[in-house]
């Protein structure tokens, strides 16, 4: 079982989190501007990187989310950096 | 004594007797047997009937790497698929074999080894193709296989489970781990030594030798003691059985504290192997004889158990420890005949139809005996190695697979270490702490020098005459190696999955090797070029009640319980869960069907009072509140007045209807959203989430209030007579539809919410938890005059799908988009960024023949349809689903039967008839609005 480092919370067992997507994933805003296949990207492909990652987590015991860095063969964790306070869009 | 108990010497006490049924029979014990070594002290040799051609097979090892003595224990728990040498003999025990019927011995299905040749590995796989496998695979898993599942109800071991870190972790306790732990521990580390067996010791326990001048038993007990003394833990009965990610290390533990089992997960700084190696068996026809058994368990059953292997011994080895084995037994006055091939000595047979009378060499010689000790060379145990990513490398002078680069953190030693010889010992454990970065005050040995185990190669050979057994447990001979080799199935895991080489329980731990030995012979290729399968925990099988632990049922899944369960439960609630809460159904006595159809009657006519407690209230506070909203709701929620409600629903980035609910805005900073019960965790990460993602964090803030509060809800044309009579003056006009009002009942504080889940004049009260009953009983008591009536969840749905509302997850799925509900509105208007917006201008979203949420009317005499009854057509002579039901009610109300469904294009197909079908049987129903009482909402405010 993995340990992840929540910025606020500290060493927490694995089953404490959430993944929640990419770091970072831009959603694309405009509606009818956005075409089906930048929409479709969006929702369904993640990068899914053999190697380093950089994803966001959401520990569920506090919910805040932050950017966790792994190595996703290892599973080593090479860093968790809280999110800055000002919108991420 | 017994047939083959010995007068003298081992682990048990003679004085104890114990008695167990083995199959039926009586076998008599002492205390500290195995079910195994009571078994072999009695006489009984054919312990097992083999998992493929039910031939008889007798106990083959004396610990974990056992592949035969497989049995079924019932009395007093029951364990299925125990392995003989691992669980101790107790009084009472019921033990069957497995795979035989009635007996091991007498087994109905022997006569199937008379076919074995017609039937060899993958004859299944090729024979009964057709029609269909599955035609053939139940009776063909009833003939073959291993014990039967435990009966529901039964008592099984009960299992703790435990956390623990520590400096390091030392994984067997024989000589080397038992030093390893010791120095560990001496240098103030905090040490967990765990063995799998009944006692520490591993090899001390049956090898004679000397310690620091004492017998090695008595240098084991003095080790453990000094390890207690310094604070280390030592665990007996305790299998690390696998190594996890971030270096979690899981044991499980047998019978720890008063019967429990314990799983425990360690997280150690440093793991060091002391594991040992596991003895091979030698290729000769008929090797699985009843008699046939490792030799080093040969002498385990007799220094630990006092259990004579036989009288008369033949043991037939290719290397040194085979031969100390064989001296070691004549000296303690057994009759042995040593065969050792790096003599030129082989056996070439076993004679005796259900157990050892006789060996035939390969020079035509023949020794009468009645066990053969058979020790084809020692395996390390590396698995936790191989499965924390550490590679093997061969080692062609001791014939075996051993440890190439270290891991980091885990080191290993002793026999692991391939160090077969004791002499060894002190000299490896240095090195593994080294490696460990721990300081032992020794200079660390830079590489050992292997002492002279000797072994001669003595593999299967293809060709071999009779019939060579090298998976005991899968019935895996040498010809079907050979066979797999001429089908092509020559990669190891080709192999493995083919043969079925290494599967099962033992998962092939006395026997991998030779099979993969055979197969680089067969295919010209060295044994390191065929190489190992990947190794996997569990190392041995492990309890599923140490698994699970105390997570079961409602310790796996608490049920959330209600601030007024204790008033239900007196006024005779009849208690169901409702999306994780425990709820009242309905009250009273009868049928749950007829007191709902009672309820929902009730609530019409004068006044319902019903907990509305587990519903929402996610409280979004601060300047971006309304902001936030807009976008994670469907619906508009900045256009909301302070004091105003707007039902809405919440989509997830697919579009899909993830909840609905009402949102409350309490003044211009802060709303209240009253989302599904059974949804509010997940409304509320989705709320977190989008909230961090788009949102000044510093400008929103969210809030979980569901439980701090209790709601009571009044319902039907006298809520608000009651209201007035509890002492609250209330006036439409400020208190209309869909408002909010904060008010004084008396001295509770409340918040009183005009939305309606039933389509009549309703009333939400909320209030401090803790003052919940207060109000109910204030409401009821109130109500009393008016004729109040309790009503359950089941009326409520009724109510509700009266008025065409819907439940989420049951008149919606994974399908359904806003447009489904008739929800065009806010995609028409909104102007800014929602929550799935995208998704709703898709191909797939904007396509006419969507289901639509529509009602059904019953057009015959048989009642309510049944829910998930599909509405059908005919399309070019082919049935086809329209859609189905979803909710499908008796209206107490309308006294007629009503249904929701979701029906392709059902908007435009008004007033039409369809054909609707469940189970065969057809009715036909008109479609019709979801809404069939009330239309026009007068009751709302009636």
């Amino acid at each position: 079982m993995q340990i992840f480092t929540c910025p606020f919370c500290g060493p927490r067992s694995e089953t404490e989190f959430h993944f929640v997507g990419d770091f970072p994933k831009p959603r694309p805003d405009g509606m009818a501007k956005v075409s089906a296949e930048m929409w479709s990207d969006y929702l369904h492909n993640q990068n899914n990187p053999k190697g380093a990652a950089s994803e966001l987590w959401m520990h569920m015991a506090c919910h805040e989310i932050f950017r966790m860095d792994r190595h996703t063969v290892t599973h080593e964790v090479t860093g968790s950096y809280a999110l800055s306070s000002e919108a991420q869009s | 004594m017994t047939a083959y108990r010995v007068a003298t010497g081992g682990l048990v006490d003679r004085s104890k007797t114990i008695r167990f049924t083995f199959d039926g029979k009586t076998v008599e014990a002492v205390e500290g047997d195995t079910i195994a070594s009571a078994l072999l002290a009695s006489g009984v040799s054919i312990v097992a009937r083999s998992f493929k051609y039910h031939r008889p097979r007798g106990v083959w090892g004396a610990g974990v790497e056992e592949p035969n003595a497989i049995v079924d224990v019932s009395g007093p728990v029951s364990l299925t698929n125990a392995r003989a040498t691992t669980v101790l003999a107790r009084n009472g025990m019921i033990v069957c074999s497995v795979n035989a019927a009635p007996t091991a011995v007498s087994d109905r299905n022997a006569f199937i080894d008379r076919f074995a040749r017609f039937i060899p590995a993958a004859f299944y796989y090729k024979t009964f193709m057709f029609p269909t496998w599955s035609l053939f695979e139940p009776s063909i898993r009833k003939m073959a296989g291993l014990g039967t599942i435990v009966p529901e109800g039964a008592a099984v071991p009960a299992a703790d489970q435990v956390n623990v870190g520590c400096d390091v972790l030392v994984v067997g306790a024989g000589p080397a781990g038992l030093l390893a732990a010791l120095r560990a521990a001496e240098t103030g580390c905090k040490v967990i030594l765990c063995d799998d067996g009944f006692a520490v010791g591993g090899s001390l326990l049956h090898r004679s030798c000397s310690i620091d001048g004492m017998d090695g038993r008595s240098w084991a007990d003095e080790t453990v003691a000094r390890l207690h003394a310094l604070g280390a833990s030592v665990l007996t009965r305790t299998t690390a059985f696998g190594i996890y990610d971030h270096g979690l290390v899981a044991l499980s533990q047998l019978d720890a504290v008063n019967g429990r089992d314990r799983l425990w997960r360690v997280r150690p700084g440093k793991v060091i192997l002391a594991t040992g190696a596991i003895e091979r068996s030698l290729p000769f026809a008929n090797n699985d004889r009843p008699g046939v058994m490792l030799a080093e368990a040969g002498l385990a059953y007799l220094k630990r158990y006092g259990v004579a292997p036989g009288r008369k011994v033949v043991v037939a080895t290719n290397n040194s420890v085979g031969k100390a084995t064989a001296d070691e037994l004549s000296a303690l006055g057994i009759s042995v005949t040593l065969v050792d091939s790096r003599n030129g000595s082989e056996i070439a047979t076993v004679n005796g139809a259900k157990h050892v009378e006789s060996v035939t060499l390969s020079d035509g010689s023949t020794i009468t005996c009645d066990a053969v000790l058979v020790s084809g060379g020692f395996t390390p145990t590396l698995h936790l190695y191989c499965q924390a990513k550490g590679k093997l490398t061969w080692d062609e002078t001791l014939q075996t697979f051993v440890a190439g680069a270290p891991v980091p953190g885990i080191s290993v030693a002793g026999a692991a270490a391939a160090c077969f010889d004791i002499a060894l010992v002190v000299d490896s454990v240095r090195l593994a702490l080294s490696q460990c970065e721990i300081d032992a005050g020794n200079t660390p040995a830079s590489a050992l020098s292997l002492p002279a185990f000797d072994i001669s190669p003595a593999w299967p050979k293809a060709g071999q005459s009779g019939r060579v057994w090298i998976d005991l447990q899968n019935d895996v001979t040498a010809k079907d190696i050979e066979l797999a080799a001429r089908e092509n199935f020559v990669s190891v895991e080709h192999l493995k999955r083919y043969t079925t080489l290494g599967m099962a329980t033992d998962q092939g731990k006395t026997s991998n090797l030779a099979g993969i030995a055979l197969m680089a012979s067969l295919t010209d290729r060295s044994i390191p070029e065929v190489g190992t399968t990947t190794y996997r925990p569990p190392f041995t099988p492990v309890p599923f009640t140490s698994l699970s632990g105390a997570r079961q049922e409602t310790m796996l899944n608490p049920p959330r319980r209600l601030a007024l369960e204790e008033v239900h439960r007196a006024m005779g609630a009849r208690l169901m869960e409702y999306g994780g809460w425990i709820r009242p159904s309905h009250y009273g006595e009868g049928p749950m069907e007829e007191a709902a159809q009672r309820e929902a009657l009730a609530a019409r006519e004068s006044v319902a009072i019903f907990d509305g407690s587990p519903l929402g209230k996610i409280e979004v506070v601060g300047p971006q509140a309304a902001e936030l909203l807009d976008f994670v709701f469907y619906n508009s929620m900045s256009s909301l007045k302070p004091g105003r409600c707007r039902y809405g629903l919440i989509l997830s980035e697919s579009g899909l209807v993830y909840d609905d609910g009402v949102v409350i805005r309490v003044d211009e900073n802060r709303f209240i959203v009253s989302c599904s019960s059974s949804h509010v965790a997940g409304v509320h990460t989705m709320l977190e989430s989008w909230r961090q993602d788009r949102f000044s964090t510093d400008k929103v803030f969210i809030h979980n209030a569901t439980t701090a509060y209790a709601t009571v809800t009044l319902s039907g044309p006298k809520s608000k007579a009651v209201l007035e009579a509890a002492g609250l003056v209330i006036d439409d006009a400020t208190l209309a539809h869909m408002t909010t009002s904060e008010v004084s009942l008396g001295d509770l504080a409340v918040r009183v919410t005009r939305v309606s889940f039933t389509g009549d004049r309703s009333y939400e009260v909320s209030v401090r938890a803790d003052q919940a009953e207060r109000l109910w009983q204030l409401l009821s008591e109130s109500g009393k005059p008016f004729g109040i009536a309790p009503i359950g969840m089941e009326a409520l749905l009724i109510l509700r799908a009266e008025k065409g509302y819907i439940v989420i997850g049951k008149d919606t799925d994974g399908t359904t988009l806003p447009m489904d509900l008739g929800m065009n509105g806010p995609l028409k208007s909104k102007r800014v960024e929602f929550s799935g917006n995208r998704s709703l201008l898709t191909a797939e979203a904007t396509r006419p023949d969507r289901p639509n949420f529509i009602g059904l009317e019953v057009m015959d005499d048989g009642g309510p349809f049944a829910p998930g009854a599909h509405g059908i057509e005919m399309t070019e002579g082919r049935l086809r689903s329209l859609g189905y039901i979803t909710s499908s009610y008796h209206s107490p109300t309308l006294n007629k039967p009503i249904a929701l469904a979701l029906i392709e294009r059902g908007y435009s197909r008004i007033g039409d008839i369809i054909e609707v079908q469940h189970l065969g049987a057809r009715r036909r129903a008109r479609i019709c609005a979801p809404c069939v009482f009330d239309p026009e909402g007068d009751r709302l405010n009636g």
